[in-house]
Protein backbone atom coordinates (compact mmCIF):
# COMPACT_ATOMS: atom_id res chain seq x y z
CA UNK A 1 0.00 0.00 0.00
CA UNK A 2 0.98 3.54 -0.51
CA UNK A 3 0.56 6.75 1.41
CA UNK A 4 -0.94 9.41 -0.69
CA UNK A 5 -2.62 13.15 -0.30
CA UNK A 6 -6.52 13.27 -0.94
CA UNK A 7 -5.79 16.45 -3.52
CA UNK A 8 -8.49 16.30 -5.55
CA UNK A 9 -11.53 14.50 -7.11
CA UNK A 10 -11.91 13.11 -11.02
CA UNK A 11 -15.75 13.22 -12.16
CA UNK A 12 -16.58 10.93 -15.26
CA UNK A 13 -20.22 11.47 -17.01
CA UNK A 14 -19.70 9.02 -19.80
CA UNK A 15 -17.51 5.96 -18.81
CA UNK A 16 -17.98 2.18 -18.47
CA UNK A 17 -21.37 1.36 -17.03
CA UNK A 18 -20.09 -0.81 -13.99
CA UNK A 19 -18.59 2.46 -12.63
CA UNK A 20 -21.96 3.93 -12.07
CA UNK A 21 -21.79 5.36 -8.49
CA UNK A 22 -18.17 4.95 -8.00
CA UNK A 23 -16.37 7.86 -6.86
CA UNK A 24 -12.65 8.94 -7.71
CA UNK A 25 -10.18 10.52 -6.28
CA UNK A 26 -7.17 11.67 -7.30
CA UNK A 27 -4.40 11.35 -5.06
CA UNK A 28 -0.77 12.57 -4.58
CA UNK A 29 2.17 10.37 -2.92
CA UNK A 30 3.67 11.57 -0.30
CA UNK A 31 7.01 11.55 1.30
CA UNK A 32 6.63 10.01 4.50
CA UNK A 33 9.19 11.91 6.40
CA UNK A 34 8.40 15.73 5.26
CA UNK A 35 4.64 14.85 4.25
CA UNK A 36 5.17 16.55 0.45
CA UNK A 37 3.71 15.51 -2.56
CA UNK A 38 6.12 13.92 -4.69
CA UNK A 39 4.09 15.16 -8.11
CA UNK A 40 3.27 11.63 -8.54
CA UNK A 41 -0.41 11.35 -9.17
CA UNK A 42 -2.54 8.57 -9.14
CA UNK A 43 -6.72 8.36 -10.13
CA UNK A 44 -7.85 5.80 -7.03
CA UNK A 45 -11.57 4.59 -6.53
CA UNK A 46 -13.00 5.30 -2.76
CA UNK A 47 -13.95 2.31 -0.90
CA UNK A 48 -13.51 4.62 2.50
CA UNK A 49 -15.22 7.63 1.80
CA UNK A 50 -12.16 9.73 2.04
CA UNK A 51 -11.83 13.99 1.37
CA UNK A 52 -9.59 16.30 0.32
CA UNK A 53 -6.70 17.27 2.94
CA UNK A 54 -6.94 13.32 3.84
CA UNK A 55 -3.96 11.46 4.20
CA UNK A 56 -4.77 8.06 2.79
CA UNK A 57 -3.56 4.89 2.07
CA UNK A 58 -3.99 3.02 -1.47
CA UNK A 59 -4.03 -0.64 -2.46
CA UNK A 60 -2.70 -1.20 -6.15
CA UNK A 61 -3.17 -3.91 -8.10
CA UNK A 62 -5.84 -7.13 -8.32
CA UNK A 63 -5.89 -6.73 -4.68
CA UNK A 64 -7.34 -3.57 -5.29
CA UNK A 65 -10.80 -5.21 -6.50
CA UNK A 66 -11.02 -7.15 -3.05
CA UNK A 67 -13.66 -4.45 -1.46
CA UNK A 68 -17.33 -4.87 -1.26
CA UNK A 69 -17.29 -1.43 -3.56
CA UNK A 70 -14.57 -2.63 -5.87
CA UNK A 71 -15.70 -6.25 -6.32
CA UNK A 72 -15.68 -6.70 -9.99
CA UNK A 73 -14.94 -3.37 -10.88
CA UNK A 74 -11.93 -2.87 -13.31
CA UNK A 75 -9.97 -0.83 -10.76
CA UNK A 76 -5.84 -0.88 -10.36
CA UNK A 77 -6.06 1.63 -7.16
CA UNK A 78 -8.70 1.71 -4.21
CA UNK A 79 -8.00 3.98 -1.19
CA UNK A 80 -9.07 1.28 1.52
CA UNK A 81 -8.12 3.71 4.95
CA UNK A 82 -8.39 6.95 6.05
CA UNK A 83 -4.48 7.50 7.86
CA UNK A 84 -5.12 9.12 11.78
CA UNK A 85 -2.01 9.27 12.69
CA UNK A 86 1.51 7.73 11.64
CA UNK A 87 4.95 7.60 13.16
CA UNK A 88 8.76 6.77 11.94
CA UNK A 89 11.03 5.84 14.61
CA UNK A 90 9.06 6.99 17.67
CA UNK A 91 7.93 10.56 16.36
CA UNK A 92 4.95 11.46 14.91
CA UNK A 93 5.24 12.56 11.46
CA UNK A 94 1.76 13.07 10.88
CA UNK A 95 -1.91 13.63 13.28
CA UNK A 96 -4.78 14.00 11.80
CA UNK A 97 -5.83 16.58 14.55
CA UNK A 98 -2.66 18.74 13.24
CA UNK A 99 -2.64 20.34 10.11
CA UNK A 100 -0.44 19.05 7.24
CA UNK A 101 2.42 20.87 6.48
CA UNK A 102 4.86 20.73 3.18
CA UNK A 103 1.77 20.40 0.70
CA UNK A 104 3.48 20.85 -3.07
CA UNK A 105 1.05 23.53 -3.87
CA UNK B 1 9.79 -10.72 -1.66
CA UNK B 2 11.73 -7.38 -1.00
CA UNK B 3 13.99 -6.95 1.95
CA UNK B 4 12.77 -3.72 3.95
CA UNK B 5 13.06 -2.20 7.48
CA UNK B 6 10.16 -1.31 9.82
CA UNK B 7 10.07 2.14 9.95
CA UNK B 8 6.92 2.95 11.96
CA UNK B 9 3.23 2.47 12.86
CA UNK B 10 0.44 3.76 10.73
CA UNK B 11 -2.67 4.27 12.46
CA UNK B 12 -6.09 4.58 11.07
CA UNK B 13 -9.90 4.18 12.25
CA UNK B 14 -11.76 4.60 9.29
CA UNK B 15 -11.06 1.67 6.87
CA UNK B 16 -12.94 -0.51 4.47
CA UNK B 17 -14.86 -3.14 6.64
CA UNK B 18 -13.19 -6.29 6.18
CA UNK B 19 -9.77 -5.14 7.83
CA UNK B 20 -10.61 -4.53 11.11
CA UNK B 21 -8.18 -5.74 13.04
CA UNK B 22 -5.12 -5.26 10.69
CA UNK B 23 -1.87 -3.75 11.62
CA UNK B 24 -0.25 -1.49 9.31
CA UNK B 25 3.73 -0.47 9.41
CA UNK B 26 5.72 2.04 7.23
CA UNK B 27 8.82 -0.10 5.70
CA UNK B 28 11.41 0.78 3.28
CA UNK B 29 13.57 -1.17 1.31
CA UNK B 30 16.42 -2.39 2.42
CA UNK B 31 19.87 -3.66 0.61
CA UNK B 32 20.96 -7.00 1.92
CA UNK B 33 23.03 -5.36 4.74
CA UNK B 34 19.93 -3.89 5.87
CA UNK B 35 20.76 0.07 4.98
CA UNK B 36 17.67 1.61 4.07
CA UNK B 37 16.80 2.27 0.08
CA UNK B 38 14.43 4.65 -1.00
CA UNK B 39 10.47 4.05 -1.61
CA UNK B 40 8.63 3.78 1.90
CA UNK B 41 5.61 1.51 1.35
CA UNK B 42 2.70 0.94 3.80
CA UNK B 43 2.26 -3.35 4.67
CA UNK B 44 0.36 -5.16 6.35
CA UNK B 45 2.10 -6.65 9.92
CA UNK B 46 1.08 -10.46 10.28
CA UNK B 47 3.63 -11.32 12.75
CA UNK B 48 4.13 -8.54 15.12
CA UNK B 49 7.68 -6.85 13.85
CA UNK B 50 8.97 -3.92 15.93
CA UNK B 51 10.34 -0.63 14.48
CA UNK B 52 13.70 -0.69 13.01
CA UNK B 53 13.47 -4.51 12.45
CA UNK B 54 14.73 -5.95 9.06
CA UNK B 55 11.66 -8.38 8.04
CA UNK B 56 10.76 -9.95 4.23
CA UNK B 57 7.99 -8.08 2.62
CA UNK B 58 5.75 -10.13 0.18
CA UNK B 59 4.35 -7.68 -2.77
CA UNK B 60 1.55 -7.82 -5.36
CA UNK B 61 -1.33 -10.93 -5.30
CA UNK B 62 0.67 -13.17 -3.06
CA UNK B 63 -0.38 -11.33 -0.64
CA UNK B 64 -3.28 -12.97 -0.51
CA UNK B 65 -2.48 -16.43 0.03
CA UNK B 66 -2.86 -16.55 3.60
CA UNK B 67 -4.91 -17.04 6.22
CA UNK B 68 -6.00 -13.39 7.34
CA UNK B 69 -5.52 -11.68 3.61
CA UNK B 70 -7.62 -14.14 1.64
CA UNK B 71 -9.67 -12.30 -0.31
CA UNK B 72 -8.87 -8.98 1.46
CA UNK B 73 -7.38 -5.64 -0.21
CA UNK B 74 -3.56 -6.26 0.69
CA UNK B 75 -0.88 -5.63 -1.81
CA UNK B 76 2.33 -6.06 0.59
CA UNK B 77 2.70 -8.13 4.00
CA UNK B 78 5.14 -8.79 6.38
CA UNK B 79 5.87 -12.07 6.64
CA UNK B 80 9.12 -12.76 8.23
CA UNK B 81 11.55 -10.73 10.30
CA UNK B 82 15.30 -11.24 9.35
CA UNK B 83 17.73 -13.07 11.96
CA UNK B 84 20.38 -13.89 9.23
CA UNK B 85 21.68 -12.69 5.61
CA UNK B 86 24.10 -14.55 4.06
CA UNK B 87 25.63 -13.30 0.47
CA UNK B 88 28.64 -15.54 -1.17
CA UNK B 89 29.48 -17.21 1.75
CA UNK B 90 29.64 -14.17 4.36
CA UNK B 91 27.12 -12.86 6.74
CA UNK B 92 26.44 -9.96 5.78
CA UNK B 93 23.39 -9.22 8.84
CA UNK B 94 23.31 -10.72 11.67
CA UNK B 95 20.07 -9.24 14.00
Amino acid sequence: MVLAKVVGSVVSTIKEPRLEGIKFLLLEKIDVKTLKGKKDFVVAMDAVGAGEGEIVFFVGGSSSRQTDITTGKPSDATIIAIVDSFDIAGNTVYSKSSPVKGSSK
Amino acid sequence: MILARVLGNVITSARVDNMEGAVYKIVSPCTSDGSITRGEIVALDLIGAAPDEFVIVSRGSSTRQTEFTKDKPVDAVIIGIVDIVEEEGKVVFQK
